[in-house]
C-alpha cells in the first residue's frame, strides 16, 4: 500500500529520528520530503504549502532542535498537525427531534452517491433501528432508478421512485410527504451526479434542498480524487453549504489526500468512509487513521 | 500565459500549474527542469517562445505509441476496463453510436458487468440510444460466459465491432483483477487474437493514484489505450500525462459529457495547451 515516496519519507524521518541533534538544514530537508509525500498523496498544492510552513515554524520555534530527541519531535508535530487538520472524532448524523430526518446526497458523477445512499440507509437501520426510505431523484443517468431500487431494497429501505418523467424537485417533495405519511424515521435523497460548474444542475440541487429542507447534506467524494477536490468541494459548499463528506472507495490504495484538502478548505468534517461495493462496507470516518495513511506511516 | 513576466517565480508558477493539473511531482520536475535549462542556456528566449516550447514538451510526453484503434478485424473486439465509476459503460454507449453513425459500422455490445446493480439495464439503455444490439446474461452470472457469448454472436452475425463492458474494480483487489484476466482469456478462446483493443477509462479528476491504476490494470490485461473521461469538468486530467510518460500508454479518446455525442479523439496539442491554460 505504501509507494516509493512514502517509504522515502519514512526513511528521512527515521534518519532524523535516529540523530541526536538537528540543524535547520535537516528540518528543511525533512520538509521537502514531507511536501513530496503530501503531493504524491494528492493533498492540494496550496494546503501543502500552508501545512509545511506551519510544521516548519513549530519545529524551529519550540526549541525542538536543541531537545534530546529532535527527530521524534518532528514526526510528532507532523502527525499532530495532520490529525488536527483532518478534524476531531467523527460526529455522524444528528437526528431531527421531529422525524423524518432528511439527508440529501450530492456529488460529482460516479463518486458513489447511490451506493452510499443504500449503505447509509443500512447503517442507520442497523445502528439505530431506524425505519428508512430512500428517494430516487436521479432521472438522467440511464437505469439510475433501477439501481437505487435494487440497492435500496437490499438495504432494507423503502424505495420511493416515480420513474424518470417527473422533475427531480417534485419527486423529492413527494417523497418527503410520503415519508411523513408512512412515519419513516429517515429519508435519504439520492441525486444525479453533477459537475460543480453545471449551473442548471447546481440550481436544481438548491431547489431540492429548498423543497425538502434536509437536516444533513452529504457530499460524496471519491478518495482517488486529485487536486480538483478543492474546486469541487468549494463550489458545492457555496451552492448548498453541505454539512459533511462521505469519502468513497477508500478500499483502494489511493492515499486520500483529497480528504485532507476538502477539510482544510471547506472546514466540513469527513463523516463516513465507504470501503467497498458491498452494503455493509461503510463506517464512521477516523481522522487519525487517515492522517497516518496520507503520510504512509 | 505563465511567461508574461520572467523572474525567479516563473518556474515556481509553472510547477504550481502542472501540479494543480495533477501531472504529479515527478513528471512536473522533469518538464520544469528541462525548460529552465533551455531558458538558462539561451536555447529558448522570451515568453511566447517558452510557452510554445512548454506545450511542445508536454505534447511530446503525451504522444506515445499508437493512438488510433485498428478496426480491420472481423469483428474487432474492444473491451472496456477500469476502476469503479470512471465512465466505462457511458463511453461504450458513445463509442457504439460513433462507430455506427460516423463510420457506418455494425456494433454489438456485451454486458459482462453482471455484478453491479442495474449495470445490465444501464448498458441496455445505451444500446437503445446508440441503436445497436446487446448480449446479456443473468445478474450474478459468469462475466466470462457473457463476453464469450457476445463475441460468438458477433462472429455469427458478421458485425464489425463487438464492445464488452466489464464491472468496475479497484486495481488493488487481486481476485477481481484475476477475474478480469480470465474474461480476457475466455474471449481469446472464442477468437484467438481478441480482444484487439483494451481501453482503460481514467476519470479526469483522478490524482496520483491513476498511475497505479494504469500499471496494475495493464499487468492484468494488456492495456492498449486510455479513455480520459469527464474532461468537461474543471479537472485537466494531467494524470494521463504521467501515465503516458511513465508507462507509455497513449490516450486514445476523451469524454466530454454525458450524451451520445460527447466522445472525441485525443489531441495531444490541445490537451497540452489546456493543461497550462489559466
Ligand atoms: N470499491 C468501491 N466501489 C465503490 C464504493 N462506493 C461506490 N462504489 C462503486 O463505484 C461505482 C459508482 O457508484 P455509484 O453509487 O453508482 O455512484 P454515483 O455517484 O451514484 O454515480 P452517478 O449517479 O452516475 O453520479 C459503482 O461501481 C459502485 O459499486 C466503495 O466504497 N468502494
Ligand atoms: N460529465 C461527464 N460525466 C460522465 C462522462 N462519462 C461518464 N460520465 C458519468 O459518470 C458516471 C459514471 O459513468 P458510468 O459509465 O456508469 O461508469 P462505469 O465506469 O461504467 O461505472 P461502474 O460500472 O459502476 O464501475 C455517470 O453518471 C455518467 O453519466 C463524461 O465524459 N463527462
Ligand atoms: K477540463
Ligand atoms: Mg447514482
Ligand atoms: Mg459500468
Amino acid at each position: 500500500m505504501f509507494d516509493a515516496l512514502a517509504e522515502k519519507l519514512q526513511e528521512t524521518l527515521s534518519d532524523v529520528r535516529g540523530r541526536g541533534t538537528l540543524t535547520e538544514d535537516d528540518v528543511n530537508k525533512a520538509m521537502r520530503e514531507i511536501r513530496l509525500a503530501l503531493l504524491e498523496a494528492d493533498v492540494n498544492f496550496k494546503v501543502v504549502k500552508q501545512f509545511t510552513q506551519t510544521v516548519k515554524e513549530r519545529c524551529l520555534g519550540a526549541g525542538v532542535l536543541g531537545q534530546l530527541n529532535p527527530g521524534q519531535q518532528v514526526v510528532k508535530i507532523v502527525n499532530e498537525e495532520l490529525t488536527a487538520l483532518m478534524g476531531g472524532s467523527s460526529a455522524g448524523i444528528t437526528f431531527s427531534p421531529r422525524p423524518p430526518t432528511v439527508v440529501l446526497m450530492a456529488g460529482l458523477q460516479g463518486s458513489g452517491k447511490t451506493t452510499a445512499t443504500a449503505k447509509l440507509a443500512r447503517h442507520l437501520k442497523e445502528a439505530h433501528g431506524s425505519s428508512v426510505a430512500v428517494a430516487a431523484c436521479d432521472v438522467y443517468r440511464p437505469a439510475a432508478v433501477e439501481q437505487l431500487v435494487k440497492v435500496g431494497t437490499q438495504a432494507g429501505a423503502a424505495v420511493y421512485e416515480q420513474g424518470t418523467d417527473k422533475d427531480p424537485v417534485d419527486i423529492a417533495r413527494w417523497a418527503l410527504d410520503r415519508a411523513k405519511t408512512e412515519g419513516k424515521d429517515v429519508l435519504i435523497v439520492d441525486t444525479s451526479g453533477r459537475l460543480h460548474i453545471d449551473e442548471r444542475l447546481m440550481q436544481e440541487l438548491k431547489d431540492i434542498r429548498k423543497a425538502v429542507k434536509p437536516h444533513a447534506i452529504l457530499l460524496v467524494v471519491d478518495a482517488m480524487t486529485g487536486q480538483d477536490a478543492v474546486n469541487v468541494s468549494e463550489q458545492f459548499a457555496e451552492a448548498v453549504d453541505f454539512d459533511g463528506v462521505v469519502m468513497s472507495k477508500l478500499d483502494g490504495d489511493a492515499r486520500g489526500g483529497a480528504a485532507l484538502s476538502v477539510k482544510a478548505v471547506t472546514g466540513k468534517p469527513i463523516l463516513f468512509a465507504s470501503v467497498g461495493e458491498k452494503l455493509d462496507q461503510f463506517e464512521p470516518f477516523h481522522p487519525d487513521r487517515m492522517a497516518q495513511r496520507i503520510l504512509g506511516m | 500565459t505563465l511567461f508574461d513576466t520572467l523572474d525567479e517565480e516563473t518556474w515556481e508558477r509553472l510547477e504550481e500549474a502542472l501540479i494543480m493539473a495533477d501531472v504529479g511531482a515527478r513528471t512536473t520536475a522533469g518538464v520544469v527542469g528541462q525548460l529552465e535549462q533551455e531558458a538558462t542556456s539561451g536555447q529558448v528566449e522570451g515568453g511566447p517562445a517558452l510557452q510554445e516550447r512548454l506545450i511542445e514538451l508536454l505534447a511530446g510526453i503525451a504522444k506515445t505509441g499508437t493512438d488510433t484503434i485498428d478496426l480491420r478485424h472481423e469483428p474487432t473486439v474492444i473491451m472496456a476496463v477500469g476502476v469503479n465509476g470512471t465512465g466505462k459503460t457511458t463511453t461504450i454507449g458513445k463509442l457504439a453510436w460513433h462507430l455506427q453513425r460516423e463510420l457506418g459500422k455494425t456494433v454489438l455490445l456485451g454486458a459482462a458487468d453482471t455484478f453491479r446493480a442495474a449495470a445490465v439495464e444501464q448498458l441496455t439503455r445505451w444500446a437503445e440510444r446508440a441503436g445497436c444490439d446487446i448480449v446479456t446474461g443473468p445478474e450474478g452470472s459468469d462475466p466470462g460466459a457473457v463476453a464469450f457469448d457476445a463475441v460468438a454472436q458477433g462472429r455469427e452475425r458478421g458485425v464489425d465491432v463487438v464492445i464488452i463492458d466489464t464491472a468496475g474494480r479497484l486495481h488493488n483487489q487481486e481476485d477481481l483483477m484475476n477475474e478480469l484476466a480470465k474474461v480476457r482469456r475466455v474471449i481469446g478462446k472464442q477468437m484467438p487474437d481478441a480482444p484487439h483493443e483494451t481501453l482503460l477509462t481514467i476519470d479526469s479528476t483522478t490524482g496520483q493514484n491513476g498511475v497505479r491504476q494504469a500499471k496494475l490494470f495493464s499487468e492484468a490485461v494488456p492495456v492498449d489505450g486510455i479513455v480520459l473521461t469527464k474532461l468537461d469538468g474543471t479537472a485537466k486530467g494531467g494524470i494521463a500525462l504521467a501515465i503516458a510518460g511513465e508507462l507509455q500508454i497513449p490516450v486514445k479518446l476523451i469524454g466530454i459529457g454525458e450524451t451520445l455525442e460527447d466522445l472525441r479523439p485525443f489531441d495531444a496539442d490541445d490537451f497540452a495547451r489546456a493543461l497550462v491554460a489559466p
